[in-house]
């Protein structure tokens, strides 16, 4: 592919690229750095670009890179394990359960819920409810979900336990199917 | 018997760690009498793919 077309290309991602950049490292200038970082590696890595994948694979797959050392640049402030250890609280009360571990409100049905996935609107209603988790759920769920790092990876970068892991990724779904349920599947006419 | 809170853990920890035979056991058989977790458990696959579409 030409060099302008291209680059304009990778200019129209950039939306994109900052708002999964934004979700898992909260700041603004970072995001925006590491955004940067992943379109001028891109560009230098043009004749590399098989164009077997779409570009916007290619592009998440070089920004996960970019992240993963940002996040170990991070890491060396001691903050963040401190934060964990708030959002993975065994002992805290969920209210999405009784007493006896049955289901508070149980789960409502969803009909066909793939029908959403070709829906823009959806797609909007998935970024809400991905804002709306704690900042280093949202970090985590990512890095699993959408970098799609394995247990012990995100372990060994983030310092935590797997256990701890497992709560703060059992939170992230909880979290995001209540407000995918009452955000969209809700309305009968959705599913 | 594990309750559905217990079971609502383990289908989640089933994403990302390979679970053990007898775990597996105990979630198919709460799986087949409680519609409340087979829904769950239908909607965390449904997460997964639709992580996976935001992604693409």
């Amino acid at each position: 592919m030409d060099a302008a077309p291209f680059a304009a290309e990778l200019d129209a991602q950039r939306r994109y690229l900052l708002r999964v950049a934004h979700l898992q490292l909260r700041d603004a200038d970072l995001a925006e750095d590491v955004v940067q970082e992943t379109i001028v590696a891109a560009l230098a890595a043009r004749e590399g670009f098989s164009g077997r994948s779409s570009v916007k694979t290619w592009l998440t797959g070089i920004l996960k890179h970019k992240i993963v050392d940002a996040i170990r640049q991070k890491q060396r402030q001691p903050i963040i394990v401190a934060t964990f250890e708030d959002e993975t609280d065994l002992d805290e009360f969920d209210p999405l359960f009784k007493d006896n571990g049955a289901w508070e409100a149980p789960p409502a049905d969803w009909g066909d819920p793939e029908n959403a996935l070709s829906r823009a609107e959806f797609m909007g209603i998935m970024d809400l409810c991905l804002e709306r988790l704690p900042p280093n759920t949202a970090r985590v769920f990512l890095m699993r979900e959408v970098l799609e790092l394995e247990t012990h990876e995100i372990c060994k970068e983030l310092a935590i336990t797997a256990n701890n892991l497992w709560v703060i990724l059992y939170r992230a779904r909880m979290a995001l199917r209540q407000c995918l349920e009452q955000n969209w599947f809700s309305e009968p006419s959705r599913r | 018997m594990l309750s559905c809170k217990e079971v609502t853990r383990l289908l989640s920890q089933g994403e990302d760690r390979r679970l053990g035979v007898v775990e597996r056991i105990k979630l198919g058989l709460h799986l087949r009498v409680c519609i409340a977790c087979a829904r769950y458990s239908r909607q965390l696959v449904f997460l997964r793919e639709a992580m996976q579409r935001y992604r693409a």
